[in-house]
């Protein structure tokens, strides 16, 4: 099965250049439909920004001012408050510590669910783009369909099994859980990253005595600087932003900030507190955005591979 | 002699992991789904084989129809919003670039960071946003929109289209993306060519660009669908499958069976029904790119 071509080619960084003539022409031109272009453009970027903007002034009222200003309104009199319960005061089912412990439950299985997660993708695609050992690219090829597979159809016999090992529930199991679910775009990412380094650079490290692991540590992960940083930025996010697997295998200690959050949002009981709420989505919600803003461009060449995971 | 030898058995074990993962956390997890939902499992795994009765009992399952038609009703509209969202993005950000008109940046950052957002954090959002009173409506009868009633999320025929809505808007940017990727690499020649014959532009992307980005479409597709068959975080976050059973969907009734109302044997044979169609979109895929590759 081959789909590495799944990864399109990059967005090029550079406009293409246009015929210079025509654009000359154009430039001085405003027809009515370039204007409605950019009416649709600049209300589809409305629409897109509406709910970020919404989030924040949320997050920074009183109750009273929410019911009252209606939703679109500015805080006038802008309140940390929110904030400090969403972060150390809110209730999640029977503690009532705000989502910190979620964060710092996050980042401990983010940590290591992305390092090993390279790790054996930059293995694995470095052994499937030069050893070519035979039967390994059906393997790839099961593993990338499983890709596309809902988790629905795997977790239950996993359940099963991690309880079988007395792991359930534990930091190992959900690990290990998105070492599984993580591989097939990792090495996908490294196998496409490997297969456009040429071959006689292998060759010629072959023909000095290389053997598999001195060749991998020695010349080609000290190359692979890219393709990890935008590795980790994808297994990050991933992670990150998993409901579905945190839900079921981190067990109570080791809940995610994900799945953290719905609880607070959806089985509190009485008054809804939308500014907290609104606070604790975007708390959760800002490390891959952190993430994005900064890496901008690193984000966008992984988007393409990374969109396999869905 | 024993470096040799050494050399050929390393690859191999190095791929250890990777077998391991996809012979047991896929192949052997998936076929042994497929073994329980043969069987009368309830709470737990039991071995008693009943054939094809937990298939007949699910599709007697007035729950699981409906989760069935609600999948149907956001598939359909949810591909086609992100794929005519998307495109238009693309274009009129190319557009943007061919008059040399800066900003190209900005638009495509803001297009793109709701991806970067969780389908909880999303459905949260896009709860709030769509709350009856408070939300919208209330936003926009404060601003003199008097006879404005916005109340889908917790109607009975509708619930369903504010997942479109919220989902739409997570993903439409990385549809924007892709189609970009895909119209950058369209020969500037084909533009010439089209100016010098007076081609009005609509129609160059319609009928000349459109049809070239084919393999784009084939991508955009297959990963939009196979994300709609595993819509699961964002109804959970967004309508937790109401009002009622109004917004169900399959991935939640499998999750739901297994996991809350112990029918593990029902919900494994739910999981086999939605894999059918994901392999069903995969397999042609799988095999286009592999005669291209052939050839």
């Amino acid at each position: 099965m081959k789909m590495e071509s799944i990864v399109p080619p990059l967005p090029a960084t550079t406009p293409v250049a246009a015929p210079r003539k025509a654009v000359r022409r154009a430039r001085r031109r405003w027809t009515p439909a370039r204007i409605g272009l950019y009416v649709f453009l600049l209300g589809a970027a409305l629409f897109f920004l509406l709910p970020l903007y919404v989030m924040i002034v949320t997050s920074l009222k009183s109750m009273d001012e929410i019911r009252q200003g209606g939703i679109f309104a500015l805080p006038h009199a802008p309140t940390l408050a929110p904030w400090r319960l969403a972060w150390s005061g809110v209730c999640t089912g029977a503690a009532c510590d705000g989502v910190r412990t979620g964060f710092w439950n996050s980042v401990a299985i983010t940590v290591p669910s992305t390092i090993l997660t390279i790790l054996l993708g930059a293995v694995n695609g470095y052994a499937l783009s030069f050893w070519r050992p035979r039967g390994a690219n059906l393997l790839f090829g099961i593993l990338l369909a499983g890709a596309f597979v809902p988790v629905q159809v795997m977790i239950y016999p996993l359940v099963r099994v991690m309880a079988l090992a007395g792991i359930f529930g534990s930091l190992p199991a959900i690990v290990l859980v998105h070492l599984v679910f993580g591989m097939p775009v990792m090495t996908l990412l490294f196998r496409n990253y490997y297969c456009n380094v040429p071959h006689e650079l292998f060759q010629a490290a072959r023909i000095d005595g290389g053997g598999f692991w001195r060749i991998f540590l020695q010349v080609m992960l000290p190359m692979s600087l890219p393709v990890v940083v935008v590795a980790a930025i994808m297994q990050v996010t991933g992670v990150w932003n998993d409901y579905i697997l945190g839900l079921v295998f981190a067990g109570r200690d080791n809940m995610p900030m994900m799945v953290q959050l719905n609880n607070v949002i959806n089985t509190t009981t009485g008054v809804r507190q939308y500014n907290v709420n609104m606070a604790a989505t975007i708390l959760t919600a800002l490390v891959p955005l952190a993430l994005y803003f900064v890496s901008g461009r690193w984000f966008v060449r992984g988007i393409a591979a990374g969109a396999v995971k869905g | 002699m024993a470096t040799l030898r050494l050399t050929r058995v390393t690859p191999y074990t190095a791929l250890l992991p990777m077998a391991l993962v996809a012979a047991l956390g896929y192949l052997g997890a998936g076929l042994w789904t497929f073994y329980i939902s043969l069987t009368g499992s309830r709470t737990f795994p039991s071995g008693h084989f009943i054939g094809l009765a937990q298939y007949h009992r699910l599709f007697d399952n007035e729950r699981w129809m409906l989760s069935l038609h609600n999948l149907a009703v956001y598939g359909v509209l949810f591909v086609l919003a992100c794929l005519v969202i998307g495109f238009l993005l693309a274009v009129v950000i190319d557009q943007n670039a061919m008059w040399k008109m800066r900003g190209e940046g900005v638009f495509r950052t803001i297009f793109l960071y709701p991806y970067a957002m969780s389908f909880v954090a999303t459905g949260l959002v896009w709860q709030w946003l769509l709350t009856p009173g408070d939300g919208i409506d209330g936003g926009l009868r404060a601003l003199g929109f008097h006879d404005l009633r916005f109340d889908w999320i917790v109607s009975q025929d509708f619930a369903i289209h504010t997942v479109v809505i919220a989902t739409v808007w997570q993903m439409s940017g990385l549809v924007m993306a892709l189609m970009l990727a895909g119209l950058r690499g369209v020969d500037p020649e084909i533009w010439k060519a089209a100016r010098l014959d007076g081609i009005p532009a609509w129609r160059v992307y319609a009928q000349i660009i459109l049809p070239m980005l084919w393999p784009t479409i084939a991508t955009v597709l297959l990963l939009l669908a196979t994300a709609v068959a595993k819509l699961y975080d964002a109804v959970v976050a967004m309508t937790q499958g109401g009002p009622g059973i109004a917004s169900e969907v399959p991935a939640k009734f499998i999750m739901d069976h297994l996991f809350l109302r112990s029918n593990v044997g029902l919900a494994s044979a739910g999981a086999i029904v939605l894999l059918v169609p994901v392999l069903a979109l995969l397999a042609p895929y799988a095999y286009a790119r592999s005669r291209k590759e052939a050839a």
